[in-house]
């Protein structure tokens, strides 16, 4: 089964991806609020194996860079100083899941701090920044679809299943959700909120605004798998002997709906993602200084970052992976659910 | 052959007649020319010569709101009337020195109440109308009418009665003030000399306030500046051309201004005004930030940019200091505890990173300030403000000092609390449009961080900042700018004053809040009426100190003045003072003639 193997292939490689960000603790070498001011704007730094003397070094390592003096962003690598990089080496301490505390990072280096992705203009680490901003963007993608879904289904069900007039409120609600520049009305809606926002409430916000936004469109999307499904010979019957409505939902009809929704989970989570960024760049995200990959990005506004500092994008390539992931396993998934749907369901997923 | 004597006589007379004509005709022009040189006082400017025509191209952020000096309260818009009106008495933007400009001579009476002021002769409005002494009665009269509700009327009330205004003869004004007032000439700068007959006649009306948009036409709308009204297109540009009337020559006795023509572009943000000047749509550039004159001095090309060294801009956190009575929040009254407290404030300041905002922020290219005379005022800096280092040793005795005390929060941070042991947490405003402050606020965060303090930064789009600092007072502190528009301290006077409306932390008090805002007041009143510099600089120096002592302004950081020009700009010379490259717009030239078709 070839199909399957895609599917688990997938998963695979997203739990990779998750993992590093889940253990940013562990994975990123510094605390990604920290402060280095005496390097703003530091380029990355280029790991080496071989020196300026020609030598080879199985240990990777880095050279210490020095301010050109008279400058306030140009850094000359200072060759006489190489700093070899250090695995599972202890550093900042950090809480794991939230509950372990430790102090062991994946990597680092002993004197000096090494910065691979470069600093931002506080001299914070960029590499650290993108691992722990990837926590709050994917959480909220993935917590902003799992609510998307949960509302759409119920809605989608109700609709679809009992018909009449709740379908008819539900769906021209459904429109109307779909119809809101939603865009204009979060900024309305951050106006009325208290002036400051703790960076959980702001998260909080997020997945609340995501999911509200969203949940019109898979809930289309039940309906109409219910619709299909309640008039089957199976539900037909189950109803001839005596199933009740709730029994009828919950073990003939929904479990139809499953399949699409694992899929359209698979691409609203890196949808949902996108727009916990765009949603930050926008200053309507979690407030600084905790990094998320929308406010890491937000510094490219200013025309100055955009021409000078090319590491500052790098946030906006950290992405790619996980949307690539996430959209194999959607078409894994397609793939596996029918065989013969395959060319319906991507119509409605993509609608 | 015969003929010839006659013919030759007759031609003889025909000649004398057409020389005497002749003779005539060139008299006539010498008288005029002669009258003219006697009704026409040009003002010679030192300078290099420069070529006349062209035109110049400058970009706003954004529209102006007007042209009518009364109503202009956007820095767009003085701008633009900046080169459209003059003054009586004008302010060197280099010196930052008086200078005569429509009155070419002023005296003072012994006792510093009359200033008596004698006007160029021949001086024309842009529309080529006569300009005398009436038009300043007029002006002045327009300004000082309640009805009018011109922003210069504060100016010219002192002592709490205004400025009584007489003429002499057509040539001569006198100002009479109640009592000595210390600002002296440098009132008169930027008090635009008004048309009378374009003007009276809505001033009657009442209805001064509405006319001067940027839709006038442009032969309904004149002035004595060195530019007037040509073309406006709404969202994309207004086009001013020389005013041939102009009352400045250069040296070789050319009239000013050198270009015909000068453009101000619209655009949206100072991003924007960065690409325009680099893609060589504009022709100078000012107000750059630190980071976009980097990027301009990396790939000159064509243009030359340069600092001007610190500027009058000086920014500040403030906490809220507010009596708000009955509608704080037991929670606002619990901060506002802390905020009251002198030691806290220190604390606060002795805690902030004033020479990493400088290296961070600025790059280097602005000082770091403890008081509020901004460094590129030279004359008023006081040499004796303490400027304590950082510290946050003395930041963290003095809170100890003032029952603050430290604990360990599950996490391993220490946390600040207060006696009450309730955890000290606010917010800090800034203006989500201006990058540098965000990034001041930032650092301040991280600052306060080291002390225990939980700061949150809170972007706030600036008029409803603004709106939450003067009006409806919600807030907890805020980092802002204050640009200063002259080099004389009492353009700041109210945020001295504690009546005054821009006395951030407590604005618009009835009576003054604290013995030491009282004490303030009275030096600030004291040395309006003093009558030399070094009694004004001693009560000044004096109130700087009481406001280091208090802290309810943490003066942070001043950046330079930075702007560039095209290299075919001739005059370039960017001053510390608004408006800082179009000060000597009569005199800036393009030295390749008018050729500066955009790249």
């Amino acid at each position: 089964m070839i199909r399957r193997r895609n599917v688990r292939l997938w998963l695979l490689i997203l739990a990779i991806l998750h993992g590093i960000i889940l253990c940013a603790g562990f994975s990123a070498p510094y605390d990604p609020i920290q402060q280095d001011r005496k390097n703003p704007y530091l380029p990355p730094m280029r790991p080496h194996f071989v020196d300026v003397g020609r030598r080879l070094h199985l240990r990777p390592f880095v050279y210490a860079v020095q301010l050109r003096p008279g400058t306030f962003d140009q850094y000359v690598e200072d060759t006489t100083q190489p700093r070899p990089l250090k695995f599972f080496l202890p550093g900042d301490r950090y809480r794991l899941f939230g509950l372990f505390q430790s102090r062991f990072h994946l990597f680092g280096a002993d004197s000096d701090r090494v910065y691979l992705l470069g600093t931002d203009a506080f001299g914070r680490d960029q590499l650290s920044r993108i691992i722990f901003g990837g926590q709050i963007s994917l959480l909220a993608g993935f917590l902003g679809s799992c609510l998307t879904l949960l509302i759409g289904w119920c809605v989608g069900a109700v609709s679809g299943y009992f018909g009449g007039w709740r379908d008819d409120v539900l769906m021209r609600l459904a429109e109307l959700f779909l119809a809101l520049p939603w865009l204009y009305l979060l900024f309305a809606l951050r106006a009325f909120l208290p002036l400051t926002v703790n960076p959980l409430h702001a998260f909080f916000l997020i997945v609340a605004v995501l999911a509200g936004v969203g949940w019109a469109r898979p809930a289309r999307l039940v309906r109409g798998i219910v619709l299909s499904a309640k008039e089957r010979d199976f539900v037909r019957a189950a109803r001839g002997f005596g199933a009740s409505n709730f029994y009828l939902l919950r073990r003939h009809i929904l479990p139809e709906a499953s399949s699409v929704l694992l899929t359209q989970a698979a691409i609203l989570i890196p949808q949902y993602v996108l727009a916990e960024m765009t949603l930050s760049f926008l200053g309507l995200g979690v407030p600084e200084p905790v990094p998320s990959w929308g406010n890491l990005l937000s510094n490219l506004q200013q025309y100055s970052v955009l021409v000078s500092y090319w590491w500052m994008y790098l946030p906006a390539l950290a992405m790619v992976p996980f949307f690539l992931g996430y959209l194999g396993l959607a078409s894994a998934l397609q793939e596996r659910s029918d065989p013969y749907m395959i060319e319906r369901r991507s119509l409605g997923s993509l609608a | 052959m015969r003929d010839r004597p006659g013919t030759f006589a007759r031609h003889w007379i025909l000649v004398r007649l057409l020389l005497t004509f002749f003779a005539l005709c060139f008299l006539a022009a010498f008288i005029h020319a002669q009258q003219n040189n006697s009704k026409e006082e040009l003002l010679t400017l030192p300078g290099e010569i420069g070529r006349s025509g062209g035109r110049l191209v400058v970009s706003l952020r954004g529209e102006p709101k007007t042209l009518n000096p009364l109503i202009a309260a956007d820095a767009r818009s003085r701008e633009v009337i900046g080169v459209m009106q003059a003054d009586l008495i004008h302010i060197n933007r280099a010196t930052q020195l008086t200078e005569p400009a429509l009155a070419k001579s002023w005296k003072v009476s012994t006792d510093g109440l009359t200033y008596t002021l004698v006007l160029r002769t021949g001086l024309k409005f842009s529309d080529g109308q006569p300009m005398d002494a009436d038009d300043v009665l007029f002006t002045f009269r327009v300004y000082l009418d309640e009805n009018t509700h011109a922003p210069q009327r504060d100016l010219l009330i002192v002592g709490g009665k205004p400025i009584a205004v007489r003429k002499l003869d057509a040539q001569t004004v006198v100002f009479q003030f109640t009592k000595p007032y210390g600002v002296g000439e440098r009132l008169f700068d930027g008090l635009a000399i008004l048309p009378r007959h374009l003007l009276e006649k809505s001033f009657q009306e009442g209805k001064l306030g509405q006319i001067g948009s940027l839709g006038t036409a442009a032969n309904q709308w004149a002035g004595l500046g060195p530019f007037r009204l040509k073309e406006y297109v709404a969202g994309q540009r207004l086009v001013l051309e020389r005013n041939p009337y102009y009352w400045k020559s250069d040296g070789s006795g050319n009239r000013l201004p050198y270009l015909s023509e000068l453009v101000f572009l619209f655009v949206p943000n100072a991003d924007a005004q960065v690409l325009k000047f680099q893609s060589g749509e504009t022709d100078m550039i000012s107000q750059l930030g630190a980071e976009n004159f980097s990027v301009l001095s990396r790939q000159q090309n064509g243009y030359t940019v340069s600092d001007a060294g610190p500027g009058l801009e000086y920014n500040f956190l403030f906490f809220n200091l507010n009596d708000l009575g009955e509608k704080a929040s037991p929670e606002m009254q619990r901060k506002q505890k802390w905020f009251r407290e002198v030691k806290f404030r220190q604390a606060v300041s002795a805690a902030a990173d004033r020479e990493a905002i400088v290296r961070l922020v600025y790059q280097g290219r602005g000082a770091a300030i403890w008081g509020l005379v901004a460094p590129g005022n030279k004359r008023w800096g006081d040499a004796n403000l303490p400027r304590p280092p950082r510290s946050l040793d003395r930041a963290r005795a003095l809170l100890k000092e003032a029952g603050f005390s430290w604990t360990t929060g599950s996490n391993g941070e220490s946390t600040l609390q207060d006696s009450d042991g309730k955890l000290v947490e606010f917010s800090i405003l800034t203006s989500s449009s201006n990058a540098d402050r965000s990034k001041m606020a930032a650092l301040l965060q991280d600052d306060l961080k080291q002390l225990g303090m939980r700061v949150q930064v809170v972007p706030l789009e600036f008029r409803s900042l603004l709106d939450r600092v003067t009006q409806s007072k919600e807030y907890d502190a805020c980092v802002m700018g204050v640009a200063s528009y002259d080099a004389d301290p009492n353009s700041d006077i109210n945020v001295w004053l504690s009546s005054g409306g821009t006395h951030l932390w407590n604005p618009s008090q009835a009576h003054p809040a604290t013995p030491w805002e009282t004490e303030i007041d009275h030096l600030i009143e004291e040395q309006l009426s003093a009558r030399t510099f070094d009694q004004r600089k001693k009560l000044y120096d004096r109130a700087q100190e009481i406001l280091a002592e208090y802290q309810p302004m943490i003066f942070l950081a001043s950046p330079d003045i930075l702007a560039g020009a095209k290299n075919s700009v001739g005059n370039f010379h960017p001053a510390v003072l608004e408006p800082y490259i179009l000060w000597n717009v009569e005199q800036l030239f393009l030295k390749n003639g008018g050729e500066n078709a955009p790249r």
